[in-house]
């Protein structure tokens, strides 16, 4: 009993204010999300998927093999197809990499400014290295002599998502070669030198040993890459605000466009919580794993 | 480069050429003229991250204290819960609590942001304390507790002290999310003169025109206190990263 008592006394201020502010917001959007106009029901989630008009829609694959609009949905299921694999692969790469390499604090270094820096400034930066006038992308391209790449990515329906999502490979790679550094560093030396001994190349060592034994970090890296990936906004909204004409839209940003610009709080909700269906995904295996190690 | 030149030389030149036209205008004209009016977001921006970085450090301790020397009812799923809000998204709580904000007069208040910051980093910071807290030894605090110490005098006096590691790296990341937030702040705050330095950076790109000059060095600006921070306390920032990930610490 006692005992109980103490715990009360250090978590009630915890418990208190994730009760008001956390909790009971994420029941009310539960909640907005089922009320209608004609009584409670799914109306709201119906309204949500079946939108068409390209800068709200979901899902828009009536024109799929032409560029985007896709839809907000197909959008993020996009970000996660290229840039998942990408950070994932490319952090764990540079991790074993810059152990063995020269002038690795300047990579390092260049890495983690994208994931320390504010993320609308990424959306900024992404917008400024895909201007056709002062950007280093298009001037590559033109340069190359494939005119169709020179031009403002951001500003075209068929590169506006291609460039958000190349852009927040450099601001999310950071992260994944932090968690794959440390889990390279505590492994034991010995196994490495043992399979240079045994004669293995630079390359053999990495994908025989070193990717193998940081497994348990690189589902960490795609558990959070794929939530990272989800709740994508601050960068699409300071880099093309979703267009041009819906092009490069995400949920996050129908969200807020129901709640800001419609005023249409059942839609939003209703958005808000197929958001938080899907990041319940990657959400359980994160709680699955920790509480598995917790015990 | 291009925040330290004037826009005409950048569009026409390009920012890589090397040029005599070095000049800081572009920095004072954003902090200065009121129409960007960045000094004040600076300033906002400093008023919001430092509470909303101290005050859930403080309650969030004390709650990771309680889930590692205690035992209670309800204890497992009360930590699911706190995982689960690590991996809510924002969007899924700030309807209501627009309208919460709005009730209590602390919508497009500085303290109504403070209030959902604060909130919204207690999961993450209880959790990473938690693991910290669990590897302690428990034997000082045992002696301290025959010798009579109540749990008060030994989590502020003997486990605080020795917690300033995984405290200084829980401030790290804290104050880097609240700074860098847009989302939160877009939702509560829409008087100009409250405004954040990332809402006030985003006003400056125009609907057709963007003044790079002006731009990037707003970016510049806006991006310099988490920077500094993790140059700083890079050991700390990459530590709190990787708890937060992993709850390793």
């Amino acid at each position: 009993m006692r005992e109980i008592k103490h715990a009360l006394f250090f978590m009630s201020p915890g418990l208190i204010m994730i009760a008001i502010f956390v909790i009971t917001p994420i029941i009310g959007t539960l909640y907005i999300s089922f009320v209608t106009d004609n009584g409670i029901g799914l109306d709201n989630y119906a309204a949500v998927i079946s939108e068409s008009s390209p800068d709200k829609a979901l899902i828009k694959l009536e024109d799929m093999p032409r560029p985007p609009p896709w839809g907000a949905l197909i959008h993020n299921f996009v970000w996660i197809a290229i840039h998942l694999p990408l950070t994932t692969f490319l952090g764990l790469i540079l991790a074993y990499m810059l152990k063995m390499v020269y002038g690795r604090s300047i990579v390092k270094s260049i890495m983690f400014i994208g994931m320390v820096i504010p993320m609308v400034i990424g959306g900024l930066i992404i917008r400024f290295m895909f201007d056709k006038y002062i950007g280093i992308v298009p001037r590559l391209f033109g340069f190359l002599g494939i005119t169709m790449l020179d031009k403002t990515w951001t500003s075209y329906p068929d590169t506006a998502l291609l460039s958000l999502i190349l852009g927040s490979i450099w601001l999310w790679t950071g992260f994944s070669l932090t968690i794959h550094a440390a889990a390279i560093d505590s492994l034991p030396q010995s196994y490495i030198e043992a399979a240079k001994i045994d004669g293995a190349s630079t390359w053999q060592i990495f994908y025989k040993v070193v990717a193998p034994s940081v497994r348990s970090a690189t589902l960490t890296v795609v558990v959070m890459t794929m939530l990272w990936d989800l709740k994508i906004f601050d960068i699409v909204y300071a880099a093309t605000k979703g267009g041009p004409g819906g092009s490069s839209t995400v949920l996050a940003l129908v969200m807020w466009l129901y709640f800001a610009r419609a005023l249409d709080y059942g839609r939003a909700a209703a958005t808000a919580i197929i958001l938080t269906l899907l990041t319940l995904v990657p959400a359980t295996i994160f709680i699955k794993r920790v509480v598995k190690r917790s015990a | 480069m291009t925040s330290v030149r004037p826009y005409s030389e950048v569009v026409i030149h390009g920012w890589w050429t090397p040029s005599a036209h070095i000049s800081f205008e572009n920095y004072v004209e954003v902090l200065e003229n009121p129409l960007y009016d960045l000094s004040r977001g600076y300033m906002n921006s400093f008023i919001i991250t430092i509470p909303s970085t101290i005050i859930p450090l403080i309650i969030a301790a004390m709650m990771a204290y309680g889930f590692s020397r205690f035992s209670f009812p309800l204890k497992n799923y009360l930590f699911v819960l706190i995982l689960f809000i690590m991996a809510v998204p924002q969007q899924t709580m700030v309807i209501p609590l627009f309208f919460m904000m709005k009730s209590f007069g602390l919508l497009d208040q500085l303290a109504g942001l403070i209030l959902i910051h604060s909130a919204w980093g207690i999961a993450w910071i209880t959790f990473f304390m938690k693991n910290y807290f669990s590897m302690l030894p428990k034997e000082i605090e045992e002696a301290a507790r025959v010798d009579g110490a109540s749990y008060l005098t030994i989590f502020f006096r003997i486990v605080l002290p020795v917690s300033l590691p995984a405290i200084a790296s829980a401030a790290a990341i804290q104050f880097t999310w609240v700074w860098s937030d847009f989302f939160f702040a877009l939702m509560f705050i829409y008087s100009p003169d409250k405004m954040v330095i990332t809402q006030k950076v985003v006003t400056i790109k125009g609907e057709y025109h963007i003044d790079w000059g002006l731009l990037t060095a707003g970016s510049i600006l806006a991006m310099l206190p988490p920077l500094l921070i993790y140059v700083f306390l890079q050991k700390y920032y990459l530590r709190g990263m990787i708890g937060w990930a992993s709850g390793k610490g």
